[in-house]
């Protein structure tokens, strides 16, 4: 494989949450605690779990958008934090964002073109008729009609607004993009169209993406290698045909059986499921986070939380029982 | 690539102006006191045309006249002076005290209130409580000390009311954009790399705008009978200015033999009170998503 | 389904149902004919605005009306008209025989109140229980939805649950009822995350075999269709656009937005090696500027004049499954390719 673009190297990110009543406790929010992963050149990580498990704040601490804990993000070998202004704009070119909710990451109180061409004005790029044409090319290369620029974001439906956002996001001509849940909030139909948007733009411009969702179809369509997060933790990384073929962590096995079927002759009489909730990511239980639900746990899982173990080259999860 | 473009007919959703324009219509309150602030904007702005004397021509032999005689229509105070004149001329200082007033508070209320809900931290602990400090001395009070430092002018009466006033419209605006600065749109467009005071003032702002402009119509009513209170104490526009409270404070002996010349002041500021409070509430109900419905 | 008895529980007969809204007319429901037998698992399936959550409504009386107005149609619910029911009649009903459990149980649930007293409260004034048997129900009605440690989770209140508790809960009040002819479903798992909805599927399907009741769940998820559905509806823009048994639906849609529907789901396993989805182009029309045709031809492939200025009647495959749509006959020819 090539060489890294992004590295995380033990990333951290801790949030305080104010107890509600009880007057001065505080808690410990680890939304992140302790995650290292690459992501490669032109690759498309995929990164699953379910609410509360981090992926969202992992998102948002690499590009910066959060200040890290601890630990360290290195886009091609220079750390991402340790940067002066004028850096940290260079760098902001090269890694952007696609968002969740169409509705609330457009400023409703900005035109179209003012959304996709704000980036262009902010790191004063080209001439305002250079700027003008650039947009109503990023417009056509989404799929909307140019027409349409001088309009306000909420006359447009939730699959328009999710491609202004991504037209938003290529304005810059990034490298690297963190997709958000970028297609959860969207009906099937248009997800379907917005899935092939991604992939089509990733191909035309060699773009790396870090695509976070709960959904696993979504995930294992799109990715080419998946990472598996439990309450701020990695419990499994592979490639995308490798974690198919042989989910290792438990947990992998529980998202899989729970992944929804795709038609009723798939009915089981007798479902294996995993019991019990979510914990939650403010008490996680102790040793590994995912011993109370896990039917193979140890007594070891309850005391210590396993290290990352290469169970085949490039597959790598945390878990005593492999 | 094959690039889809959808060419479906949008039937334009109505701008927020037009929304609220919408609603403003159907709630009765709010039309009525649009009606009045119209009324007095439009003699504030036209008085040297409308108004019949000059407000400050004392005529001697007219003095006292009660209203509708002798081509009076309101009368005359003390001096003979032509009382519609001077209330007309009135509405011309009143306006400008709720403007100039609300203005000061307004620019700087923005500034404290986005300031410190954008930064948070230590910076807005201090800030808050120096604003809580602020709000616990009686409103009048307050205004009545800085007033009395910068010395009894109708400019000074309005910069008082108007530093007072900062308090509550700072605590109005950092309340919204406490709400507004996690919203995606505000991260989206930290992550393109806008800066701080463009996401401050050009991102969030805009946003957070309608619960202040609430707060700047109902102030103008409220800095309006301030004004008039402290020139009724002294402390505001000098004679013969002919403002309002003014007017009522030198005239308050005659209540008994010449009632208008005391009455008719009073019910001035009652109406641009009452009109800038009812178009306020009434816009209150319309842009806070809460209260509608 | 065997066990499927053939007496007709609710019948939606030619329901109209529009909004008023400041920009114009919306028309949500039109010519909508829908029957749920008794002990049936009905589902109603399609995307945001297509209808599927106002019709739910309109059995129930809980759309807003104004805007809301029901143009024409009878709702009839064990040979009884819904919509001539008056207020009172209507929320006995809803304690008694229709029971609705919702997406976000948090908006159904007071939360000044526990849950325990909620569904107590449901057994006090419906059937006139006294205060500890309904508190002893509430418990019994909290070990069938298998929530863990019954008698102390009664106490707690709806912000103390998890989300798939709190569900648990909200289905545990629908179930109050003393005769529960019909559940609502509205979006039951959507809120929640993957291995709690499995859990909360795995949940309805196992009261479905202990309590003799219908359910009417409405979903976009393709995937809970297959998990639960008897029989199911396709909805589109407001109109009823397939109706059949479970199976055909999945191996024989023969609507081309029914076809695209399960074409756009990355899961599908036509795409364990493509690279694209097959994904249905364009929106959602504007249900303003809707005409008399049909409301998917501006996004059909198969698509010809006729579709855009007449709506299609239908058309019976077989006893359990009908299609409306002009040109059903092609989408068949070329699945059969």
């Amino acid at each position: 494989m090539s060489n890294p673009l992004v590295e995380v190297k033990d990333l951290k990110k801790y949030f305080h949450i104010k107890n509600e009543g009880a007057s001065e406790t505080v808690s410990l929010l680890k939304a992140v605690d302790g995650v290292s992963f690459d992501v490669f050149e032109g690759e498309i990580l995929g990164i699953v779990g379910e609410s509360g498990c981090g992926k969202s704040t992992l998102g948002k601490t690499v590009l910066n958008l959060y200040e890290p804990t601890a630990g360290e993000v290195l886009y091609r070998g220079e750390s991402v934090y340790e940067r002066h202004a004028q850096e940290l704009k260079e760098q902001t070119k090269k890694m952007q964002m696609i968002f969740q909710d169409p509705y609330s990451s457009l400023n409703p109180r900005k035109k179209v073109a003012k959304v996709i061409g704000q980036s262009l004005d902010i790191h004063s790029i080209g001439t305002s008729q250079e700027r003008s044409e650039r947009i109503e090319h990023l417009m056509q290369e989404v799929g909307l009609n140019p027409l349409f620029r001088g309009r306000y974001p909420h006359q447009f439906s939730g699959g328009q607004r999710q491609r202004i956002g991504i037209a938003r996001a290529l304005a810059l001509q990034p490298e690297f993009v963190v997709c958000d849940e970028a297609v959860s909030a969207l009906d099937v139909s248009v997800q379907a169209q917005i899935l092939n948007l991604l992939l089509d733009l990733q191909e035309k411009h060699n773009l790396t993406y870090m695509f976070i969702a709960h959904d696993l179809a979504v995930v294992e369509f799109i990715s080419t290698r998946i990472l598996v997060m439990y309450l701020g933790r990695v419990v499994e990384i592979a490639r995308k045909e490798d974690l198919v073929a042989r989910h290792v962590h438990p947990y992998t096995k529980a998202l899989f059986i729970a992944s929804p079927i795709t038609s009723p002759e798939q009915r089981k009489g007798e479902k294996h499921i995993f019991q019990g909730d979510v914990p939650s990511p403010i008490n996680p239980p102790s040793g590994c986070h995912f011993h109370p639900r896990c039917p193979y746990a140890i007594e070891r899982c309850k005391k210590e939380y396993p290290p990352m173990k290469e169970v085949a080259p490039g597959h790598y999860a945390a878990c005593w029982v492999v | 690539m094959e690039t889809d473009i959808h060419e479906e007919i949008i039937i334009a959703d109505p701008t927020p102006l037009q929304e609220t324009w919408f609603h403003l219509k159907k709630n009765k309150a709010a039309m009525v006191g649009l009606g009045i602030i119209t009324i007095f904007v439009l003699m504030a702005i036209f008085a040297p045309l409308i108004s019949p004397y000059d407000p400050n021509a004392q005529v001697i032999d007219d003095r006292k006249t009660p209203m509708f005689t002798d081509g009076y229509i309101l009368g005359t105070d003390d001096l003979g002076r032509d009382m519609l004149s001077r209330l007309i001329y009135g509405a011309r200082i009143s306006m400008t005290i709720g403007v100039v007033s609300v203005g000061i508070s307004l620019v700087f209320g923005i500034l404290i209130g986005v300031t410190s809900a954008y930064f948070g931290g230590v910076y807005d602990k201090i800030v808050m409580r120096l604003i809580d400090i602020m709000l616990a001395f009686p409103y009048i009070l307050l205004t009545i000390v800085i007033v009395s430092l910068l010395g009894p002018s109708l400019l000074n009466a309005m910069i008082a009311i108007g530093i007072s006033q900062i308090p509550r419209y700072a605590r109005v605006v950092r309340a919204s954009v406490l709400a507004e600065k996690e919203a995606d749109y505000v991260l989206a467009e930290r992550a393109l790399g806008a800066r701080d005071t463009e996401l401050m003032f050009l991102t969030i702002l805009p946003n957070c705008l309608s619960p202040t402009i609430v707060q700047a119509t109902l102030g103008v009513g409220e800095a309006i009978l301030s004004s008039a209170g402290l020139s009724f104490l002294g402390l505001g526009a000098q004679p013969p200015t002919p403002e309002w409270g003014l007017m009522i404070a030198s005239s308050k002996e005659f209540i008994t033999n010449a009632w208008w010349i005391v009455t008719l002041p009073g019910i001035a500021i009652l109406l641009a009170v009452l009109g800038f409070n009812l178009f306020g509430d009434g816009l209150r109900d319309i842009l806070d998503p809460k209260m509608r419905n | 389904m065997e066990t499927v008895k053939q007496e007709t529980l609710l019948e939606i007969d030619n329901l109209n149902f529009s909004f008023k809204t400041q920009r114009g007319l919306v028309r949500a429901v039109r010519d909508l004919s829908i029957t749920i037998k008794k002990g049936e698992t009905l589902t109603l399936v399609g995307e945001s605005g297509c209808g599927k959550s106002v019709t739910a409504h309109a059995i129930n009386q809980l759309n807003p009306m104004p805007p809301g107005r029901v143009d024409s149609g009878r709702i009839l619910f064990n040979g009884i008209d819904l919509l001539q029911l008056k207020k009172g009649e209507i929320e006995k009903m809803r304690g008694t025989q229709i029971s609705m459990i919702f997406q976000e149980p948090m908006t159904a649930l007071n939360p000044v109140f526990t849950v325990g007293s909620q569904i107590a409260d449901v057994f006090m004034t419906h059937q006139g229980m006294g205060k500890d048997e309904a508190m002893a129900r509430a418990v019994e009605l909290f070990h069938l939805v298998k929530i863990p440690a019954p008698e102390r989770r009664i106490h707690a209140y709806p912000h103390q649950l998890s989300g798939g508790m709190r569900q648990r809960a909200m289905i545990a009040m629908a179930l109050a009822s003393p005769e529960p002819g019909l559940m609502i479903a509205d979006e039951p798992t959507t809120a929640l995350d993957v291995t709690i909805q499995a859990q909360i599927l795995d949940l309805l399907g196992d009261l479905k075999q202990q309590i003799d009741m219908s359910i009417l769940l409405i979903t976009h998820d393709m995937g809970v269709v297959a998990e639960m559905a008897d029989r199911v509806v396709v909805m589109y823009a407001g109109r009823k656009v397939e109706e059949s048994d479970v199976n055909s639906i999945f191996n024989d849609p023969r609507h081309p937005y029914t076809l695209g529907l399960l074409n756009s789901l990355p899961s599908n396993p036509k795409y364990k090696q493509a690279k694209r989805l097959e994904a249905i182009t364009g929106t959602v029309p504007d249900l303003l500027t809707i005409g008399d045709g049909c409301p998917f031809a501006n996004r059909c492939a198969y698509a010809t004049d006729i579709c855009r200025s007449s709506f299609p009647s239908m058309s019976e495959i077989n006893k359990d499954h009908s299609v409306w749509c002009h040109n059903h006959e092609s989408v068949k020819r070329e699945k059969a390719q």
